[in-house]
């Protein structure tokens, strides 16, 4: 264990050795033993399954320690440690009695997802665009009742679209790995919190520039220290990062108020126009009942727009020299100088470029919720965003979309979970297993595709004819 | 003077605990090059096994000669926390083997939400305290009232601290250097193919990795447990940092880097807390290591990558 890790002879040519241990690995197999594997074997298999359960569940499940007079005490719930472990038998024998044989039906589905329909990203991206554009007043038309609700989910959806988009260009195209986007965010947040609560004339709009600014310069002061470092240096360096940025919010108490954060931070307003009750507020100037749906329909729109904006200007960026060089670098940092680009203003303008839109997306975290806190800010945070890039395919731009509305929807759905209630008796609390259905999700989801749920991706240079290519053909996130 | 000698008992006795772990991330980033991070929660885990193996030896089965109970509780911690580790990689790790790199990352991240979660929903989410169970200590340099110096003590739990991490740093160290198991973990960590050619099996040497790396964490949990005296399921986030801090700034995929990368967090933050401010010890901790990297991109004893073109 004396030498650091040696470089495998994959990656001398990234493209071609990992594709084709990918092929390799994706292959069918010969069955072992013949096709016919008897079910004696199948239940040992699962016996042994539920063996494993019941010594990994035996601490945690058969046994409960709990806070009692005079010290701790130990309660047993062996019930259900005997059901935890049927329950892996069950699951293990069905699995393997569904699945045997099911090789075929795998090749089958990995040749489909291979066949790359042309146009169907576009097509979809447009389809999801004009969805988006309306999605307030659908539903307000067809949900009146539970409008808000969903408007806010809307927006939330929206912000780590936005987010998702932001780290993208560090992690996707420039191919380094940022564990700390949420320092970016807190900046982003704090700066146009504590600008508008000192100074009165500052409002949301001189604000975002101002907040998506200083995050920019954040995104510099972070990148400077990181230049040399490669791969998974380069990640503990930005979580080291996130997590500085994180504690000085905490203790700095003077000045960013420390564990109570920043609150009665201005709502935005539509050219002066208040969302608000009274004289000079929007329903009065434009006649209409005041409601408060107006406004979050209004921060809905804003964070649209916000995430529009992401998307066309890393868009076209990608089209521009600076983003082909982004490109470039995550490909290959030696052939990447030896060709003249200059890796230091290249990594630095990604750190940048990835840091503003965080910046902005901050701003608008702070004005929507109206108070923040270190709280919002914890590492969780910044592994949701990188989740979300990856579980949507590196660099896909509507993966990352369609990531989001899985990863963020269904924890937001899983909130409303109280049939369960009903099923499982009243001791029986729902919203915790929220984050631990979203973590398994994360696995599963990675396990199942790791190339991300959209693994095609359109060319970012085209010599004579565009073709979509996969993503097996380019070494993402390869961090160097 | 005094003081300075106190902190810096203190600091090794935490240096320790961060090192067992370190030794966790930097021999699995040797192996296959990923970072686990999952396995600050495998720590918690296992400091989770040791308070409930404890409770049952003393409470239920009414053992009293301590020296045994703690015996008991280091073999079950370690045997238990070790089918954790085994099970981590082998669902969230050992299907995505091969696939590109950041696919075991976004699984490492959520298995650590899991565990979190599991331990939180299993066990509740409030802090258990566990009363002091080793009291007591020598005196190192009597203090002197008139003088102004303070007693320097060194306590019986910290000396079992050093002491139980420096045996397992020499018996690891024996492990990879001498047994057929280390020469197989070596000869995966230079080249999977050509090991795997030669007939070594490599999924059995990185699950055994895997196994190993547990087992140093739930050491690593119990000494926690002892020292401090409270366990929660949120442990293992902030233990993990620091130790994954701990082994990149020793150079990550080095033994030795680990363990020295392991002492000096923990004294950086002793002292850091001991002369200037105890809220700041995390940023000073993560500041030198931004300054050391820079200066060393490998770390103190990790060796240059050699890229070939």
């Amino acid at each position: 264990m004396s030498s650091t890790v040696s470089q495998p002879t994959d990656d001398i040519h990234p493209e071609g050795a990992q594709l084709q241990s990918e092929q390799r690995l994706s292959a069918p197999r010969p069955p072992a033993g013949g096709r016919t594997i008897s079910l004696a074997a199948l239940i040992k298999d699962a016996a042994i399954a539920a063996l494993i359960a019941g010594v990994l569940g035996f601490f945690f499940l058969a046994i409960r320690t709990d806070i009692a007079p005079g010290g701790l005490e130990v309660t047993t719930r062996w019930s259900l440690w005997f059901a935890s472990i049927a329950v892996v038998f069950a699951g293990r024998l069905a699995i393997s009695l569904f699945f045997r044989g099911g090789k075929a039906e795998e090749a089958a589905g990995a040749a489909l997802s291979r066949i790359i329909v042309p146009g169907l990203g576009t097509w979809l991206g447009r389809l999801l665009f004009a969805f988006a554009v309306i999605l307030p007043f659908f539903f307000m038309y067809f949900f009146p009742a539970r409008d808000r609700q969903f408007i806010d989910i809307a927006i939330l959806i929206m912000t780590y679209i936005m987010l998702g988009w932001g780290l993208n260009i560090v992690v996707g195209l420039a191919g380094l790995l940022d564990l700390g986007y949420v320092a970016f965010y807190a900046v982003g947040a704090y700066s146009f919190a504590l600008l508008s609560t000192h100074f009165e004339y500052i409002g949301f709009w001189i604000a975002l520039p101002l907040a998506g600014l200083l995050a920019a310069l954040w995104g510099v002061i972070l990148g400077f220290p990181v230049l040399r470092l490669r791969g998974d240096y380069l990640a503990i360096v930005t979580l080291a990062f996130g997590e500085i940025v994180r504690v000085v919010l905490l203790n700095w108490y003077d000045f960013t108020g420390g564990p109570d954060g920043v609150s009665r931070i201005p709502k935005p307003t539509l050219f002066g126009l208040e969302f608000s009750r009274g004289e000079g507020s929007f329903s009065d100037f434009f006649g209409l009942e005041y409601d408060t749906t107006q406004r979050f329909v209004f921060l809905y729109y804003i964070i649209f727009v916000l995430a529009i904006l992401t998307n066309l200007i890393t868009m076209r960026l990608r089209k521009m020299p600076i983003g082909r060089a982004w490109e470039a670098l995550r490909e290959d940092e030696i052939a990447c100088r030896s060709l003249g680009i200059n890796t230091v203003t290249t990594k630095l303008t990604a750190f940048a470029t990835g840091a503003m839109f965080g910046g902005f997306a901050g701003s608008f975290f702070a004005t929507r919720q109206g108070f923040i806190s270190p709280e919002s800010f914890t590492f969780l945070e910044s592994a949701i965003i990188l989740a979300i890039v990856v579980l949507g395919g590196l660099g896909s731009q509507i993966g990352i979309v369609i990531a989001s509305v899985v990863m963020i929807g269904g924890i937001e759905l899983l909130r409303n979970l109280d049939f369960l209630q009903a099923v499982f008796g009243d001791g029986f609390d729902p919203t915790q297993y929220r984050m631990l259905i979203f973590g398994l999700a994360m696995v599963l989801i990675m396990v199942w595709k790791p190339r991300g749920l959209v693994s095609s991706r359109e060319p970012s240079a085209v010599y004579k004819q565009k073709k979509s290519i996969s993503a097996d053909m380019v070494a993402q996130g390869e961090g160097h | 003077m005094e003081y300075l000698f106190q902190q810096l008992i203190n600091g090794l006795t935490l240096g320790s605990i961060y090192g067992l772990i370190a030794i966790g991330y930097t021999m699995v980033y040797g192996i296959i090059g990923m970072i686990n991070f999952a396995h600050g929660d495998v720590f918690m885990v296992g400091s989770f096994i040791a308070l409930a193996v404890f409770l049952i030896l003393t409470t239920v089965l009414g053992f009293t000669f301590l020296p045994l109970v703690l015996l008991i509780v280091l073999i079950m911690s370690m045997l238990f926390t070790s089918a954790w580790g085994w099970t981590v990689e082998r669902l969230a790790y050992r299907p995505l083997r091969g696939s590109f790199r950041l696919a075991p990352l976004i699984t490492a991240i959520g298995m650590s939400i899991v565990l979190q979660n599991f331990v939180q929903i299993t066990q509740g989410a409030r802090v258990k305290p566990l009363a002091p169970q080793i009291s007591g200590g020598i005196t190192l340099i009597p203090g002197n009232a008139e003088a102004g110096t303070i007693a320097v003590q060194l306590s019986y739990m910290q000396m079992i601290i050093i002491g139980v991490t420096f045996t397992l740093m020499v018996g690891f160290s024996l492990l990879i250097a001498k047994t057929p198991l280390g020469r197989a973990q070596r000869s995966c960590e230079q080249d999977q193919k050509m090991a795997s050619l030669l007939g070594v099996n490599v999924d059995r040497t990185i699950s055994l990795t895997f196994v190993m790396g547990a087992a140093l964490a739930s050491v690593a949990g119990i000494m926690f447990l002892l020292l401090y005296g409270v366990v929660d399921f949120y442990i293992g986030f902030l233990a993990g940092v620091k130790a994954f801090t701990a082994a990149v700034l020793g150079g990550i995929g080095s033994l030795p880097g680990a363990m020295l990368g392991g002492l000096l967090i923990g004294l950086i933050e002793t002292l850091w807390s001991g002369y200037f401010t105890v809220e700041y010890k995390d940023v000073a901790a993560f500041s030198i290591l931004a300054i050391v990297l820079i200066f060393m991109p490998s770390g103190l004893l990790g060796k240059p990558e050699v890229e070939k073109v």
